[in-house]
């Protein structure tokens, strides 16, 4: 064979291989947040052990249904029946909200959900309102709006309520304080809750009764709340909330206005799915055989919780994962978040992380979840279907059976479609091609083959190759790469 | 408006997929495995375990002691005064001495509701395999209010109101009515991950199950 | 039996070890191995990493090598995931219904899926006198659900002892492109598992899959920790004859 023009410019490769483009790396990519989280010792203990927690509470409340395998099933037909028809589901709820006394409202993107909710509340002429956060709350900046309208709004929740004084974000969207520990909970309630017992200490029962004390007064007289739900059922327009510790019900039994967001993919065909979706929701999430408490509630009643009851369904992006039919599979999930604690980068990221132009769902879910809603335009976005090793421990935990190492290298090829069309493509690209042309062929695999081994082991010492130029060095930062032998196997094998 | 917007979205997502008829495999469980409970007394022997394992009380008494047992049971937490939903059959009360129960027509106010020891009410059906009861404002049960803000919660389920599985309460239940699934004394998981009673509804439930 | 070996690009570079254990072992228990020197890569890395077209080049390239042979055997449980799962969703993403037929005809096995389900043997009389812990590479965990044919085999070995792996089934952090692009989180979690590969007191850690061992053996050699990474193959070819 002869030495011809060498394909490859190999520095050039060493150095970009798991590079960015350029003017990328200033803007905040998940790789240079997560530096961040895993410089947090104390977060990352706490995200640990509660991950190992929930992992084990799901493992063992999954092993006993015998029959979950066939509700997973069940679960994935159920939600892409209620997607694939959404347009009628929607129409469906709406009417049978209608007709049971409630009103709907649609929105189109997060500012206009915003808009619908504050004008809700004034229309009330009140200043005060109770709020169970959700995702989808959180997901709308739903606060900040109250907040800048003249509105004080308290949280039912006491991880909200924590993470709120302590000035935080949620590190986790079912579990807002799981990245705290019990201690660090205690001393924000001591420093910045007014009425903390000063002789508290960090058992969580002491806990939840001081935050209950402190939100008890406000809650009850409260006139107007604003919740998420977990489910509206469109035959019925009945919606379903599980929850834990009851602020749920008090949003929805004691106010006279209740305001509820729902994301437009939380509808669901018809009651009877619920027999279903109530089972697996539960057990993934929290490992409970049921929420401690479940309520369903259809319109409004006569003499039981509010007069008014309007439901706002927010678009937002979504219609835009839906219109990918690969990845529309994302817009399944019923938020249980049992990827989370099965995800090994989750466990020492946390949720910050993958905080995407402030987007709330974190871990796997997220990383598949925001791109698709938001866009993969921006470094932050596009960074996310990368932030995976592609172990696959997500998807085999997914009650609805989400796809999503599949859905994840889906996405990666889109990151990377929409950068072919820069004029001048970025580094990674350029050697990926050029690897990919020299691997095409024996003919241009094999000199660069023989060119690649002698670069290395001239980077070689005793074996082993400590630092890489460029990039690559991001490997030999804290790996050692074996050196490779003079001869590759092929040359081994003829040569026998 | 945006209400076509976002429905125009919606059909322009799905293009030639909307539509699409999804058939719903059902063949999970919809009725306890006889390795669950092989008999009648299994399944309700099964619901009181499952109830038993949310940390609530539960208490198995024949249909002539209910009275009595009701009674013992507000004693023992020294109750002075107790709501109670106003069709409350009359007979559970009926050993009552020494506690004042407020009948409720959707008239307490929700501050004596948070004053009062506690309440008593029915329920509209049971899962054993959850250790869930379930209420829907039906007879004995009341308005929702009556059951979240008293700190105390005794539920009385008579044994052929408990069913298998969640299936079969799903079926039973009217989804028109407000349903309320309680499983345990509220419990929060948002601080260690302990499951803590607290934090907003009745942080302690007992459970009477009527058998005849 | 006629077996072609797919020996993978990283292990033709680095580990060349691993693919001369795989032919001497499956030559040992009576099959003829061949080695197609047309074959380079499977397009793993590609299309991981979202390079779908490049991807599907190196997949034609694959299946045209590789098409005319019965049975292809491959110590890479990557690979072989990609070939398998991957391959019709690269058709799929390409649009290209050709590259799906051909991949459809290929059969190829990861090699201890070859050893325990088509040859039958799990005692394949090896002998490696090391205490050794296994560590389940993702891929060949939850995407070719090996489930335990690794192990099966390594309790055949004579004079091997198995150590327990703690958290065994949690990934090692590599992930392909991902030990560059997000080399803090992946660092991370190559120590947890090194701190794993330690407490098994082991002196050898195998896996089924080089990719994943150069990762690990990579962050053990820069600790100095006294542990080889080594691929099962190697394991399995070892005899008393061969120390």
């Amino acid at each position: 064979m002869t030495s011809g023009p060498i394909p490859l410019p190999m520095p050039r490769v060493l150095g970009a291989l798991g590079g960015t483009g350029p003017g990328e790396a200033a803007r905040p990519r998940f790789a240079t947040a997560a530096r961040e989280a895993l410089a947090d010792t104390g977060q990352r203990r706490s995200l640990r052990e509660s991950m190992a927690v929930l992992r084990g509470r799901r493992e063992a409340a999954t092993a006993e249904a015998a029959d979950w395998e066939e509700l997973r099933e069940a679960g994935r037909a159920v939600r892409d029946r209620s997607l694939l028809s959404l347009d009628t589901h929607l129409e469906t709820l709406e009417g049978a909200v209608t007709d049971a006394g409630g009103t709907v409202h649609w929105a189109a993107d997060a500012a206009e959900a915003r808009r619908i909710v504050v004008g809700l509340v004034r229309a009330t002429g009140r200043s005060e309102v109770i709020e169970v956060r959700s995702p989808v709350t959180r997901e709308i900046g739903l606060d900040r709006a109250l907040a800048g309208a003249g509105v004080d709004v308290a949280e039912t929740g006491a991880a909200d309520l924590a993470v709120r004084l302590a000035g935080e974000r949620p590190a986790h969207f079912l579990l807002p304080a799981v990245h705290r520990d019990p201690a660090e909970i205690r001393r924000t309630f001591l420093r910045r809750m007014p009425g903390a017992p000063s002789d508290l200490t960090d058992d969580p029962r002491e806990l939840a009764d001081a935050a209950r004390a402190h939100l008890r007064r406000r809650l009850l007289s409260a006139d107007v709340a604003v919740i998420g739900a977990a489910f509206a059922v469109a035959e019925t327009g009945t919606l379903v909330m599980p929850e834990g510790d009851g602020g749920g019900r008090m949003c929805l039994t004691l106010p006279e206005t209740l305001i509820c967001v729902l994301g437009i993919e939380q509808v669901v065909p018809c009651w009877r799915d619920m027999e279903i979706l109530l089972q697996l929701l539960p057990r993934s999430a929290t490992g409970e055989r049921m929420s401690p408490y479940v309520s369903t509630w259809t319109g409004v009643s006569a003499q039981d919780g509010p007069r008014d009851l309007h439901v706002v369904l927010l678009d937002n992006g979504r219609t835009a994962a839906l219109a990918d039919e690969v990845g529309r599979a994302a817009l399944r999930c019923i938020g249980c978040a049992a990827c989370l604690s099965v995800c090994p980068v989750y466990e020492r990221t946390g949720g910050h992380a993958y905080a995407a132009g402030g987007s709330v769902l974190s871990g796997p879910i997220g990383a598949i979840w925001t791109p698709q809603t938001r866009g993969v335009r921006g470094a932050a976005e596009a960074s996310l279907p990368f932030a995976s090793t592609l172990c696959g421990a997500c998807g085999d935990v997914c009650p609805v059976k989400i796809d999503i190492p599949g859905i994840l290298v889906h996405l990666r090829g889109k990151v990377v479609q929409a950068r072919r069309h820069r004029p001048v493509p970025p580094p990674e690209m350029a050697v990926m091609r050029a690897l990919a042309w020299a691997m095409g062929d024996r003919r241009r695999y094999e000199p660069a083959l023989r060119q690649g081994v002698r670069w290395a082991r001239l980077l070689s010492r005793g074996g082993r190759i400590r630092r890489l130029p460029g990039l690559l060095g991001k490997w030999t930062e804290a790996r050692d790469l074996p050196a490779p032998p003079r001869d590759p196997f092929r040359v081994r094998w003829r040569e026998r | 408006m945006s209400r076509e917007r976002v429905l125009r979205s919606v059909r322009a997502a799905l293009g030639e997929a909307r539509g699409t008829e999804v058939n719903v495999p059902r063949d999970y469980h919809h009725r306890l495995t006889g390795e669950e409970a092989g008999s009648r007394a299994d399944v309700v022997a099964l619901f009181s375990e499952r109830v038993a394992d949310h940390r609530a009380t539960v208490r198995h008494v024949g249909a002539d002691e209910l009275a009595t047992t009701v009674a013992a049971a507000l004693w023992a937490r020294e109750a002075k005064r107790i709501v109670v939903p106003d069709d409350l059959p009359y007979g559970w009360l009926a050993q009552l001495e020494g506690v004042q129960a407020l009948a409720d027509a959707g008239t307490v106010d929700v501050a004596v509701l948070d004053a009062v020891d506690g309440v008593v009410t029915g329920c509209a059906a049971a899962v054993a395999r959850t250790g869930t009861v379930v209420l829907d404002g039906g007879r004995a049960q009341g308005r929702r209010a009556l059951t979240l803000v008293p700190d105390y919660h005794l539920c009385v389920v008579h044994a052929d109101q408990i069913v298998g599985t969640v299936p079969e309460a799903v079926a039973r239940l009217d989804p028109y009515r407000p349903l309320t699934w309680i499983s345990g004394p509220a419990a929060t998981l948002d601080l260690g991950l302990r499951r803590v009673p607290g934090v907003h509804g009745p942080r302690e439930l007992e459970v009477l199950v009527v058998e005849d | 039996m006629r077996v072609a070996l797919f020996v993978a690009c990283f292990n033709d570079v680095l580990f060349p070890r691993t693919g001369e254990a795989v032919a001497s072992l499956l030559t040992r228990l009576g099959c003829e191995v061949s080695f197609t020197p047309e074959q380079t890569c499977c397009g793993q890395m590609h299309w991981s990493t979202g390079y779908q077209r490049e991807a599907a080049g190196l997949a034609r390239g694959f299946t045209e090598v590789f098409g005319p042979q019965d049975v292809v055997v491959t110590p890479a449980a990557s690979c072989a995931t990609t070939i398998r799962d991957a391959y019709p969703r690269i058709a799929e993403a390409t649009a290209d219904p050709g590259l799906a037929g051909a991949a459809a005809r290929l059969t190829v096995y990861e090699l201890t899926e070859f050893l325990v389900d088509v040859l039958g043997v799990t005692d394949v009389g090896a002998y490696f006198p090391h205490r050794v812990a296994y560590h389940p590479t993702c891929h060949s965990l939850r995407a070719l659900r090996l489930g335990d044919r690794p192990l099966r085999l390594l309790r055949a070995v004579r004079g091997l002892e198995l150590a327990e792996l703690p958290a065994a089934e949690e990934c090692c952090g590599f992930g392909g492109a991902f030990a560059m692009k997000n080399s803090d989180v992946s660092v991370a979690m190559v120590a947890d598992k090194v701190r794993h590969i330690r407490q098994s007191s082991a002196d050898v850690v195998c896996a089924v899959d080089n990719s994943c061992l150069a990762h690990i053996g990579g962050a053990l050699s820069r600790l100095r920790g006294g542990v080889r990474a080594m691929h099962l193959a190697e394991i399995l070819a070892a005899t008393e004859a061969s120390r």
